[in-house]
């Protein structure tokens, strides 16, 4: 915050003085700015607040003849509503999503942190080869494989089931790609130090690399997990049964059941977005720092 | 044992670095790099190569409830795709969906990067709020758009709105005519991806150099539009032609919103969508939803490489 400011202070201050003197100016074009920035703001919170106000309002307000700001009496009540309907196997869904998000997010990083590691740094006369046969992976879409990708875990017997959901996305030839890059520029003088002290590349890997690069770990694992949890065209070509529903699976069967509760339809809602959006406020930082870096480089 | 043959081999590499290097320390670099990468390369292949060659070896074959085909037809499922009339017009949709997504998304998300960039307070806070929507899925953002904002009832946001002007409640999905569903499918995908993108602008806004403003300033230049034309876009160029790239590639994968929004439905079904319904619905055609997804595949890489040449992909990371 502090840096930005010193390095805009003296253009703006010569913007303001080329342009006529006046720095009344300056506070109108910053007040609007302010105001425009809100009214952008408001728009994008727009969706949160709708969440927030059906999910504990009662279906006759949500659908009532005048639009309710806010419900009359806050229905936490929902939450047990919710919990207790079986029509959708809604508390499922959520745990399956839950062991999915951690064991992909886990087995991601363990598998394409090794690999990246090895091919950033590790001499091997056909290491370039091999490292071409990764990129070659990204210039197929993920999404698009999901016919083949079926087809192989169908034959494996893992439709509906967790290996099913996990295992098949662990490979990601993106995620691997980043960390070689990551590991590339990584000092070379810590692992040779060491080295030195008769630690293999194994032990340097754990003793030294990977305690160096939390950083960038979490935001690698803080990515995966949005990805993972948020999937949907993977798990619901999976989840053949209900058991095997992940949390955005058994959402979007309520946009397609006979029956219509908005409370609980926006309670499951509210409660699927609630972790993301605390992984979001306490992990702000690795978040952005992570997109940046995956974005940039992609 | 292992760690000390290691260390003796290593040493004296180290220490100078000699053509000929001991035999022992190779094989242990060899084994080592298949400890660290092969896990990784066997998953690779398994999850990766083999569906990927299993699906072209399918698409010759007339594969129908079944993955283990024997009757080899050729070109037959490529022909039956490309002359099968919702294929192809999911490639339309594809088109329609990328011409208006790609641009209005990247002027957003840059609108919102200048401005978070200008703002002196609470700077951080409305980056969080513009960023917030990319922690929601796909699915649930599509919930609140079908179910609340662009529900086609009287009760829905955009319908009350409407109605406090005294304008008739619009079908916003349930009627291709006038295509509404254009304007919900847009909004869904802006809400959840600005964001995201704001904040690749943001980084590329913090590293260029401050000197470049007040060389312009000297030489006259207006602040504002002048400034923004010849100097911020400019130097954006390179997070500019990636973030077009990254949205041309998302969108051709579009799936989520218009399986939820539009279930049901016969219009608005994209490429991936179309090719769900063709090897997973009721017929469960494999081959010819392989050949869909070749074909598809094909594209995809021919429209990236294109881009690149086009717009210099690659340029940016070269210079960095």
């Amino acid at each position: 915050m502090s840096t930005t400011t010193e390095v805009r202070d003296p253009v703006e201050a010569r913007t303001l003085r080329k342009a006529g003197k006046k720095p009344g100016r300056g506070v109108i074009s910053s007040a609007g700015l302010y105001c425009a920035t809100a009214v952008c703001a408001l728009l994008f919170l727009i969706p949160f607040y709708l969440i927030v106000r059906n999910a504990l309002s009662t279906d006759a307000e949500i659908t009532g003849e005048n639009w309710k700001f806010f419900p009359t009496d806050i229905q936490w009540g929902n939450i047990s509503e919710l919990f207790s309907d079986n029509t959708v196997p809604f508390a499922t869904s959520l745990w399956n999503s839950a062991v999915v998000g951690v064991l992909h997010t886990v087995g991601t990083l363990l598998v394409c942190s090794l690999a990246g590691y090895g091919l950033a740094r590790i001499p091997y006369k056909h290491a370039d080869k091999i490292f071409y046969a990764v990129l070659v992976t990204l210039m197929v879409p993920a999404a698009v494989t999901f016919v083949p990708s079926f087809v192989l875990v169908s034959s494996l017997g893992w439709v509906s089931s967790l290996q099913g959901l996990i295992v098949p996305g662990l490979f990601s030839g993106f995620t691997c790609f980043l960390f070689r890059q990551y590991f590339l520029g990584f000092p070379k003088e810590l692992e040779e130090a060491a080295r030195v002290d008769g630690l293999g590349y194994w032990g340097a890997y754990w003793r030294i690399v990977v305690p160096n690069s939390l950083n960038f770990f979490a935001a690698m694992a803080t990515i995966t997990f949005i990805s993972g949890w948020n999937a949907f065209l993977w798990p619901l070509v999976i989840g053949q049964d209900q058991e095997a529903w992940t949390v955005q699976v058994a959402l979007s069967s309520y946009m397609t059941n006979q029956t219509v509760n908005f409370h609980l339809i926006f309670m499951a809602t509210a409660i699927s977005i609630l972790p993301l959006v605390l992984v979001f406020l306490f992990l702000q930082r690795w978040l952005v720092q992570g997109v940046a870096q995956t974005g940039i480089k992609g | 044992m292992s760690t000390t043959t290691t260390r003796d081999a290593t040493r004296p590499a180290s220490a100078k670095v000699s053509p000929t290097k001991p035999r022992r320390g190779a094989q242990g670099r060899t084994l080592n790099f298949w400890l660290f990468t092969g896990p990784f390369l066997i998953g690779l292949v398994i999850f990766v190569y083999i569906p990927i060659g299993w699906s072209i070896w399918l698409s010759f074959f007339e594969a129908r409830y079944t993955v283990t085909p024997s009757t080899f037809i050729g070109f037959d499922n490529y022909k039956q795709m490309l002359t099968n009339g919702d294929f192809v017009r999911s490639l339309g949709t594809f088109t329609v969906f990328a011409v208006i997504i790609v641009p209005v998304t990247w002027a957003l998300s840059l609108g919102l990067a200048l401005m978070v960039h200008r703002l002196r307070f609470m700077k951080a806070f409305f980056r969080s709020v513009f960023f917030l929507p990319t922690a929601c899925s796909f699915v649930a953002a599509s919930l609140i758009w079908k179910m609340s904002i662009f529900s086609g009832v009287r009760f829905g946001l955009a319908n009350t709105v409407l109605g406090w002007f005294g304008i008739e409640n619009i079908a916003w999905l349930a009627n291709p005519n006038p295509p509404w569903y254009w304007l919900v499918i847009v909004t869904v995908r802006l809400w959840l991806q600005a964001g995201f993108y704001m904040i690749l602008f943001l980084a590329a806004l913090q590293n260029i150099p401050p000197e470049l403003y007040e060389a312009a300033a000297i030489d006259g230049a207006k602040p504002g539009w002048q400034t923004f034309r010849h100097i911020t876009l400019p130097q954006l160029r390179a997070t500019s032609t990636a973030v077009i790239l990254l949205l041309l590639v998302a969108a051709y994968q579009a799936f989520d919103e218009f399986f939820n929004l539009l279930a049901k439905t016969t219009w608005g079904r994209p490429p991936l969508v179309e090719l769900y319904y063709t090897a997973l619905g009721d017929n469960q055609d494999y081959g010819a939803g392989s050949a869909g997804a070749v074909i598809l595949t094909l594209l995809i890489c021919t429209v990236t490489l294109l881009q690149g040449k086009f717009m210099g992909f690659g340029r940016g990371d070269e210079s960095k």
